[in-house]
């Protein structure tokens, strides 16, 4: 029996690829009967679907220690490279084919304001609450405040500047906040924001920049709005990459002192 | 043939990725500045063009409409692939700070979409 078991371990190991998406398969199947089931369909099975999946890593996280959810488990390592950045751009841009141009043309200015107003309204929100959490240097709060921009900016900014790691870590922590909040709340408040045309959705993205936050909550959402909050949301992470060890600090230094 | 739209889609992606390298090195940042949006252009406008000279086969579209099918399911992959374990150890001021900067993203969305509305105006000038 154990050997059969090791048998079968082996094999999902061996085809990781495979068994993730037996697994997902599985888990999406899942959530739209939950969705039918109990929910009249109104939460939607893809958002029902995000949020095990969410729930499965923080298991995996905790269980393993690791930093990839459940793909730190060898049997569902496939799941790392089914959900991880390679497949993941394929299939965003995919969800561009068949969209016409004309849709992105109108938008053009309201696209750079919501990357901007997304950006600035970061950084002051994670530097108001790093301060009160008693950080006072300016690296540290330049470092948490690109934190709140995206789990990728808060580091890149941290090491720019030469902030501790601790300050670095809770940098990405709030970014990875950022991240699931975004996730798990965009289906429940799309009514309230207006988040149902292409045009919403590309402010959207702007606006909330993190690219898998934007990529989840709008899958979770309506599929149908994906390429356009991704478009704008694409350019958020390099923007703030770019004015968070420079202008953002330079204003958070003259506020702060050095 | 189907490969050739799953080749097509790679090619927007890698080419969208390479100029989106080529642009982070010249702002002087270490990271990719757009090319998912790039590449996402790029398929807009080369299947357009190919439609339009009718030269893309109903077997190329399903090469990338596959992709875009499976884009949920790829995101649930993400969602549990997620350090979701370090988000929650972050502590109180990770929880807030990522709860307070969502909330105010969201209810900014109404009030970005009033200021660059497509309006009859031409230049509404700097005051709104």
């Amino acid at each position: 029996m154990t050997e059969l078991l090791n048998e079968l371990q082996l094999a999902l190991t061996s085809y990781a690829l495979v068994t993730a998406f037996a697994l997902v398969g599985l888990t999406v199947l899942v959530s739209y009967w939950f969705s039918r089931r109990f929910t009249a369909g109104r939460v939607h099975g893809s958002a029902i679907a995000i949020m095990i999946g969410l729930a499965m890593a923080y298991v995996g996280g905790v269980m393993t220690g690791g930093s990839k959810g459940v793909a730190d488990f060898p049997m569902l390592a496939g799941v790392g490279l089914m959900g991880g950045a390679m497949l993941r751009d394929l299939a965003i841009v995919a969800t561009a084919f068949g969209v016409r141009m004309e849709e992105f043309r109108s938008t053009g200015l309201s696209g750079v304001v919501s990357l901007l107003a997304g950006m600035v309204s970061a950084f002051i929100i994670g530097g108001i609450v790093a301060y009160v959490a008693g950080y006072r240097d300016a690296v540290s709060v330049t470092t948490i405040a690109a934190g709140a921009a995206t789990f990728i900016v808060g580091p890149v900014t941290g090491s720019a500047l030469g902030a501790s790691s601790d300050v670095i870590a809770l940098s990405i922590a709030v970014g990875l906040v950022k991240a699931v909040v975004v996730m798990i709340g965009t289906p429940f408040v799309a009514k309230y924001i207006g988040l149902d045309n292409p045009r919403s959705a590309l402010i959207f993205g702007g606006l909330v920049g993190t690219t898998s936050g934007v990529a989840g909550g709008l899958a979770a959402t309506d599929a149908k709005l994906v390429p356009y909050g991704a478009m704008t949301a694409t350019f958020y992470t390099g923007i703030g990459c770019l004015l968070g060890p420079s202008l953002f600090y330079m204003v958070i230094r003259a506020l702060l002192g050095p | 043939m189907v490969i050739y739209g799953t080749a097509l889609l790679s090619l927007c992606l890698l080419a969208g990725m390479l100029a989106g390298e080529a642009l982070g090195w010249l702002m002087g940042v270490e990271t990719n500045v757009g090319g998912v949006g790039i590449a996402m252009l790029l398929l807009m406008v080369v299947t357009d063009k190919l439609k339009s000279a009718r030269r893309l086969r109903p077997a190329t579209d399903e090469g990338v409409l596959y992709w875009s099918a499976i884009y949920v399911p790829i995101i649930v992959a993400m969602a549990a692939s997620q350090d979701v374990a370090r988000a929650m150890s972050g502590g109180a001021a990770a929880i807030v700070a990522g709860v307070l900067v969502v909330a105010v993203a969201f209810a900014l969305v109404p009030v970005v979409g009033r200021i660059g509305r497509p309006a009859p105006t031409t230049e509404s000038g700097e005051e709104a």
